[in-house]
């Protein structure tokens, strides 16, 4: 079985964004990049299905500028085989990266796709989804444990007040929650060896998708920043300026 | 007829989940700027409870019930095609749910099968188009327009105070439309049962953080909790250490929560917290270490061994 596994170049999680000055976007020149952390563990869980003999290859797919080729090759070096970056300057929506990951799906007949639940820049949390709607697929969102049996995946996901079990028909969507699994580190040798593993770049319009966009970003903003407030002594002052002063007690 | 609000119902078959109440607030403010009816969608089985309730909250102007054995877990593959066919005739210019799991799940979903952009996790709204929305972590505040003809988004819902539950009379109708998609399979569900409030309706949250060390010593926080009607929660760092489990989780990746009152416990401040609870009303950190970012945005701090704290906080609550 096939298996596809999509990647986001972000900023890096430990990064501190700032807007810029004239409010048109966060400003990202010169900040550490990095695959997007619920990303990462998609590829772990990739790599794990053929590890266990259950996928026969792991096909990784960036959609973005040439960037984003350095977490291609980070993907290839924790252990995909095959790496795609669908080329584009411009930003995709996450319906145009449903839209270009149903073709390749469809293209290459992968019976397995697993994507990180959501992006940390954008938080959509909206890609798996529409990709499985498209594509006329079951999706087994936020993921905590996948399971391959048959012509089935058993899936766990994270749900408000616990766990839900769900069976999914092949070919399927899966997005990862964090407890999925811990994604491993790339080791040196293999990192050299990603170098020479295969790298194609396509274009959406020879896939023939279109991904004009929907929104618009009229501006973006810091939000309000909070005040510290005072330091207390003692748990008796806590508690008491917690009923007198902030009347919440 | 103009075009209408469609908001989709977040409920358990029995009743209307709180959630749906901020949602129908962020229908309401459309309302008010379109001049647009709301329409509630009740997708489930034998879930009629619902639809009375629904029905019941003054600002609903027509409820519709779908009830099927096949919506009964509200897997998103088989409740998405309703939502669709409703759009088909209904004419509905914005559809709105809640951005609970349930509504993450079946939203992106409805809105790619309408070739639709979808809006995740609304704060505001600016117009009948344009709507203000967190990324980065909350850490920057987006405005967007949308082009689309149908707006689809989910709704933040500590952004947006809940609307009056009873006294309204809105008109009830059923459709059957459904088709069981035969791609997914309900197995089982393991909800965790407490007598605590739910985390996103709480009005007082009481959280652990690595520094609780264990989640053997969670039941200092529970006692706390149970002495003022807390809920318990925790940090990603209790989390990722096996203290608890992910349910319990506020932040970024778990839940948003703003509670009339917060209280840190043993927990640094990580950029990926504080997003999930900065819009708390008034906020309490207790951390030995002076330097923790959480007294950054705490309104009262208390610099304290949480070993040495917490037994004294129980006794003072008592």
């Amino acid at each position: 079985m096939k298996v596809l596994v999509a990647i986001k170049r972000v900023v890096d999680a430990n990064v501190k964004i700032r807007v810029k000055p004239d409010n048109s976007d966060v400003d990202l020149a010169n900040v550490k990049m990095a695959i997007n952390p619920f990303c990462e563990i998609a590829v772990e869980e990739a790599i794990r299905l053929k590890e266990r003999g259950v996928a026969s290859e792991v096909l990784v797919v960036s959609v973005g500028d040439d960037r984003c080729q350095e977490q291609l090759r980070t993907a290839l070096a924790l252990g995909a085989d095959r790496a795609v970056q669908v080329k584009t300057d411009s930003t995709v929506e996450p319906l145009g990266i449903a839209k270009i990951l149903n073709a390749i799906v469809k293209k290459e007949e992968c019976q397995l796709v697993v994507l990180g639940k959501q992006s940390i820049d954008n938080d959509n949390n909206q890609t798996g989804q529409m990709l499985a709607a498209i594509g006329n697929m079951p999706q087994g969102t936020f993921a905590s444990e996948v399971v391959c049996e048959g012509s089935e995946v058993l899936v766990t996901r994270e749900v408000d007040g616990g766990l839900q079990k769900i069976a999914l028909q092949l070919p399927a969507v899966i997005t990862t929650d964090l407890r999925l699994n811990e994604p491993r580190f790339a080791s040196l040798p293999n990192i050299m060896k990603a170098k020479r593993k295969p790298l194609e770049v396509i274009s959406p319009e020879e896939l023939s998708v279109d991904v004009t966009p929907r929104l618009t970003t009229v501006k973006v903003v810091s939000p309000a920043e909070r005040e510290a407030g005072v330091i207390v002594s003692s748990v008796a002052e806590l508690v008491e300026k917690l009923k007198t002063e902030a009347g919440v007690l | 007829m103009s075009a209408s609000i469609l908001v989709i119902a977040d409920h358990n078959n029995e009743t209307l989940n709180a959630a749906t109440l901020n949602t129908l607030q962020a229908a309401a403010e459309l309302k008010e700027k379109t001049g647009s009816p709301i329409t509630v969608l009740v997708t489930g089985n034998a879930c009629g409870a619902v639809a009375d309730q629904a029905a019941g909250v003054p600002v609903t102007d027509h409820v519709v019930l779908v009830d099927d054995a096949v919506l009964l877990n509200q897997l998103a593959e088989n409740v998405a095609p309703v939502v669709v066919e409703l759009c088909k005739e209904g004419g509905y210019s914005h559809i709105l749910c809640a951005a609970s799991t349930t509504g993450k799940n079946l939203l992106p979903r409805v809105a790619a099968l309408l070739d639709v952009a979808q809006i995740s996790e609304i704060v505001g709204i600016v117009d009948a188009d344009t709507f203000e929305r967190p990324i980065y972590a909350g850490n920057a505040l987006a405005t967007v327009r949308s082009s689309d003809s149908i707006k689809a988004m989910t709704v933040r819902g500590t952004a947006f105070a809940a609307v009056a539950d009873n006294g309204g009379q809105a008109e009830q109708a059923s459709l059957s439309v459904v088709a069981e998609s035969g791609l997914s399979r309900f197995i089982s569900e393991d909800k965790n049962i407490s007598d605590r409030p739910d985390l996103t309706s709480a009005r007082i949250i009481i959280s652990g953080g690595r520094g609780m060390q264990s989640g053997d010593n969670f039941p200092m926080l529970e006692r706390i909790a149970d002495k003022v009607g807390a809920a318990v929660g925790a940090s990603r760092a209790a989390v990722d250490s096996g203290f608890v489990s992910n349910d319990m989780q506020v932040g970024q990746t778990g839940k948003i929560v703003a509670p009339d009152l917060y209280v840190a416990v043993g927990i640094s401040g990580a950029i990926q917290h504080l997003a999930g609870m900065k819009d708390s009303k008034v906020i309490v950190a207790i951390n030995k270490d002076a330097e923790a970012p959480i007294f950054g945005v705490a309104d009262y701090g208390l610099v304290a061994d949480l070993f040495d704290a917490l037994p004294e906080l129980e006794k003072a609550l008592s």
